[in-house]
């Protein structure tokens, strides 16, 4: 396990240049985009916005406040944020985040086990009317936007029948189905796609074929011996895959007005709120590495010449 | 590291990628339109009987819930710091003012009882009630209201609507720092006794007093809480409402504050205001019966709308104008009138509203909407022509300043990223280039992009622009025209237009000053600094069971005057009356009750045709 636990500090270590690029990057980025957090409608006293101005430390050089930046946030404080007064950044990710990570871990799940199980169903029954007819629909999934697949099920399962709430939010389940299943689709589709074809590849494989030759029974050769490979290309789409879901669609979000977290770094680039955006980037950037860490290590667990090769 | 099937540098890539797709594009929001059935049967309202004056407890719902959809999340509930709509609307609830609204705008008696205003209008002295209350308990006396307005005019606090207090004396310089908040020319005479002191007599200051810049805030959790003391738990108010829980981005729930000098007048118990910015999606609440007022319609629904909902659908006037505008700092329109005027007659207005925005929206000739008071637009003598005589002689112009087929007019229309925004540039566009043969192009910009060019007043040629007032009187839409004012972005500059202004900013009789701002507004618009095209409507869905509001040009709609009746067919119930939790003093104990102007609801123009607004429902005091 020491090959494994190396792996694990190397892969650690590299992440942290990873990160201060995206600080950086994003940090002048926002800062070069036309139009400040104080310009609206109306125009502004001058003493005020000098006030804000330098409330936010927003009259300082632009280096210099980069270097205050970066200062502020090893400390773990993204400050207030510019939007909305009341709150800070820390508190506007606290609230959002769970939200975001509740409905997209749960549309995960269900499109890891349904895909996987529709995928190997799939295989297993290759070029018959099965393998068509799941293949097909798991295409059309692929192929149908959620912005599209949502208004239907909303007219359908809460305007008309009443069964579920139309939009908004509670911490309760009845509000989560929805965009759950919205979220869910498309990547129960890809998924299903991606197990057919490594699992195909797999059970022509000679150990499989060996097995066979041995007279195992057909699901039990899937079960333990081909399924943990064919796993493989799986798990390397869901660490993107999941980052993607659990740091909220900003879509879903809008379309049933969920506060998570995706809207946040929306509505806070288009109102150059500076400390939303970068706050939301970073969270953003750590929880999309550290997901590609942990499939990393999930790789090496699965494939032992990954841990080899790079020890 | 061959096996990193992600690499972080793509993921980074991809990262900023989308960071800066979202800085240079703008989110389009709408989406497919709906299905065209919707078989269900709506409960219908009992008939709303009145006992003195009153909706009679048996036709009460029991359950007293508002649930108003509300736009964005209010980016503070800090009255002195607010912006945009949504938050006002829930501000409305939350505090009052020296003044308030009826149902149907007109300003009456707030936290004071009565006011004197001296003879030459600049002194206003405003007599409290006697026994007002935080919503802590604690005592709000003439005190809190001077602490309020230094508050709201000091530049620590950095309010961004501070300039609407520059009418009281010594405002501009305490907005620019030059004198101390304490200098403001608002004096306690005693507890129950203030005084504002004006630099002009303004006639519509009692109106600027119901803005949330002018509203209590309770001194001791300012300084105790920071810039926290408008959250949950915190916020102590003196409305109608108080704050019981602010989820952000989900749902802001009021509930009736006990010591709101009214508070056994008011019979909505709860409101929840939830934020939602898709249009479409706050339909669908409405529809599944989540929500019983919509914040706005999406304009590509009207006529499904009112085929299947005209009884919830309200249309009614708004205050606000929308335009083009020139800048007239610039190439081609500097020193320009003919090309301007030409561009004015060129487009035809009934088009734009009635197949472009589609809500029926009143087509425009002039700046300041109609419906403020008894004030009468200065309606050009061209709108009156047939559209075939304003062509002529729109040609007739645009030759005389020089352009003709060989030499045709090139020119830019800036606006910012909507659909409807898109619809209506192109269709002027195609317009002008029809009859004038102008060859206009379309530069679409995200909005803080849009505004910054516009106030830089280097690129804008022709843009887009809109206007709601904070206030109900045409000064509002005049002054924006003021030489040298911040948001002045069409350059527009002229002397005796200057002059007029000053005068009428002096002015006391009503009459007189009409007369004047219909002078000034024609003299403006015989300068064609602006294209005029239609003014705003308010439209939204209304549950026809929440009776007590009434339509207003303002679109204040305060939820104490609401109340919501019972269903025809959840009528059996032995639903005794006054059962219900939360309500003080229930059934018949109507004695108080003397003044609310008239909790019978007088539905406004419903689902008619004629107004609409095709605008992305924005914050008041914006452009569009």
């Amino acid at each position: 396990m020491s090959g494994l636990g190396r792996f694990a500090a190397s892969r650690l270590l590299g992440l942290v240049p990873t990160l201060l690029m995206l600080i950086t990057i994003a940090f002048f980025l926002i800062r070069v985009a036309p139009g400040g957090p104080f310009d609206s409608e109306k125009a502004l006293p001058d003493e005020i916005r000098l006030n804000l101005e330098a409330k936010y430390h927003l009259d300082e050089p632009l280096l210099q406040q980069y270097f205050r930046y970066l200062g502020q946030i090893i400390t773990l404080d993204f400050g207030p944020s510019f939007q909305y007064k009341d709150w800070t950044v820390n508190e506007l990710i606290a609230l959002g985040f769970p939200v975001s990570l509740t409905i997209g871990g749960m549309a995960m799940l269900l499109a890891f086990f349904l895909g996987s199980l529709i995928g190997i169903i799939a295989a297993m029954r290759q070029n018959t009317a099965t393998d068509y007819t799941v293949m097909g629909l798991a295409m059309v999934g692929v192929s149908i936007p959620n912005f599209v697949i949502a208004p239907f099920l909303i007219l359908g399962l809460a305007v008309y029948l009443g069964w579920l709430p139309a939009g908004g939010w509670e911490w309760s389940a009845q509000y989560m189905v929805l965009p759950v299943i919205t979220l869910a689709l498309p990547v129960i589709a890809y998924i299903a796609r991606l197990m057919r074809g490594s699992m195909i590849e797999v059970l022509h494989s000679n150990y499989i074929r060996t097995a066979r030759a041995k007279g195992l029974p057909e699901h039990l050769i899937v079960w333990r011996h081909a399924l943990k490979p064919a796993l493989l290309p799986v798990i390397s789409f869901m660490g993107p895959a999941t980052a993607g879901l659990i740091t909220g669609s900003v879509v879903i979000e809008r379309i049933y007005s969920i506060p998570g977290l995706g809207s946040y770094f929306v509505q806070g680039a288009l109102n150059r709120d500076y400390t939303l955006v970068m706050g939301v980037v970073i969270f953003y950037g750590v929880v999309i590495v550290l997901l590609n860490f942990i499939v990393d290590l999930l790789y090496a667990w699965l494939n032992p010449k990954i841990r080899y090769e790079q020890a | 590291m061959s096996f990193v099937r992600k690499s972080p540098g793509n993921l980074m890539a991809s990262m900023l990628a989308s960071l800066l797709a979202v800085v240079v594009l703008a989110a389009c929001g709408e989406r497919s339109s709906q299905p065209e059935a919707n078989a269900r049967q709506r409960p219908q309202p009992v008939e709303p009987v009145l006992l003195e004056g009153r909706p009679a407890p048996e036709v009460l719902d029991e359950n007293q819930v508002l649930r108003r959809g509300n736009g964005e999340e209010p980016r503070t509930l800090d009255p002195h710091l607010t912006q945009g709509v949504p938050a006002a609307n829930i501000l409305r609830d939350l505090f009052e003012g020296l003044t308030t609204e009826a149902p149907d705008g007109d300003i009456i008696p707030g936290a004071a009882v009565r006011w004197n205003i001296s003879a030459d209008g600049k002194e206003y002295t405003f007599y409290l009630h006697r026994d007002l209350k935080w919503s802590n308990g604690d005592d709000l006396n003439a005190n809190d209201f001077v602490y309020s307005l230094q508050r709201s005019a000091d530049p620590a606090t950095a309010s961004n609507n501070a300039n609407m207090l520059l009418p009281i004396v010594n405002a501009a310089e305490v907005i620019s720092g030059l004198l101390p908040p304490e200098q403001l020319g608002v004096t306690v005479l005693d507890d129950y006794t203030l005084q504002i002191h004006l630099v002009d007599a303004t006639p519509y200051f009692l109106g600027l007093l119901t803005h949330p810049i002018a509203y209590p805030v309770h001194k001791a959790s300012v300084e105790e809480l920071g810039d926290r003391f408008a959250r949950e738990g915190n916020l102590v108010s003196n409305g109608a409402y108080i704050l019981q829980r602010w989820d952000p981005r989900a749902q802001i729930v009021l509930i009736r504050n006990p010591y709101y000098r009214e508070a056994e007048k008011s019979l909505m118990d709860t409101v929840v205001y939830v934020p939602i910015e898709d249009l479409n999606g706050e339909i669908n609440q409405f529809r599944a019966g989540e929500l019983n007022w919509t914040y706005e319609v999406p304009n590509n629904q009207f006529s499904w709308l009112q085929k299947h909902y005209s009884q919830e659908l309200v249309v009614s006037p708004w205050l606000g104008s929308f335009y083009f505008g020139f800048n007239l700092s610039r190439e081609p329109f500097i020193e320009n009138p003919d090309l301007r005027r030409a561009l004015v007659l060129a487009i035809d207005r009934e088009v734009l509203t009635e197949k472009v925005t589609q809500f029926g929206e009143e087509p425009s000739f002039a700046l300041v909407p109609p419906g403020i008071g008894d004030y009468q637009p200065a309606i050009p003598e061209y709108a009156g022509w047939t559209q075939q005589q304003r062509l002529e002689e729109a040609r007739r112009l645009y030759e005389q300043a020089g352009y003709s087929t060989e030499n045709p007019l090139r020119t830019e229309i800036r606006y910012n990223s909507s659909e409807n925004n898109k619809k209506l540039a192109l269709a002027v566009a195609s317009m002008w280039k029809q009859e004038l043969g102008v060859i206009a192009t379309l530069v679409n910009e995200e909005q803080k992009v849009f505004l910054q060019n516009r106030e830089q007043k280097a690129l804008t040629e022709v843009f887009l622009g809109g206007w709601t007032s904070d206030y109900n009187d045409p000064y509002s839409f005049l002054e924006l025209f003021r030489s040298g004012e911040a948001r002045n972005d069409f350059a527009y500059s002229d002397t005796s237009f200057d002059a007029l202004l000053e005068e009428i900013a002096k002015e006391r009789s009503p009459d007189r000053r009409n007369r004047m701002m219909r002078e000034a507004e024609r003299l403006l618009l015989e300068d064609n600094p602006i294209v005029p095209v239609y003014t705003y409507v308010s439209k939204r869905l209304v549950d026809p069971h929440v009776r007590g509001w009434q339509s207003n040009v303002m679109d204040h709609h305060y939820s104490r005057y609401m109340f919501k009746l019972k269903s025809q067919s959840s009528e059996p119930p032995s639903a005794p009356e006054g059962t219900t939790d939360g309500r003080p003093e229930e059934g018949q104990s109507k004695e108080g009750w003397v003044e609310p102007a008239q909790p019978e609801e007088v539905r406004p123009v419903e689902g008619q045709p004629q107004e609409g607004q095709p605008e992305e429902g924005q914050p008041e005091g914006e452009h569009n």
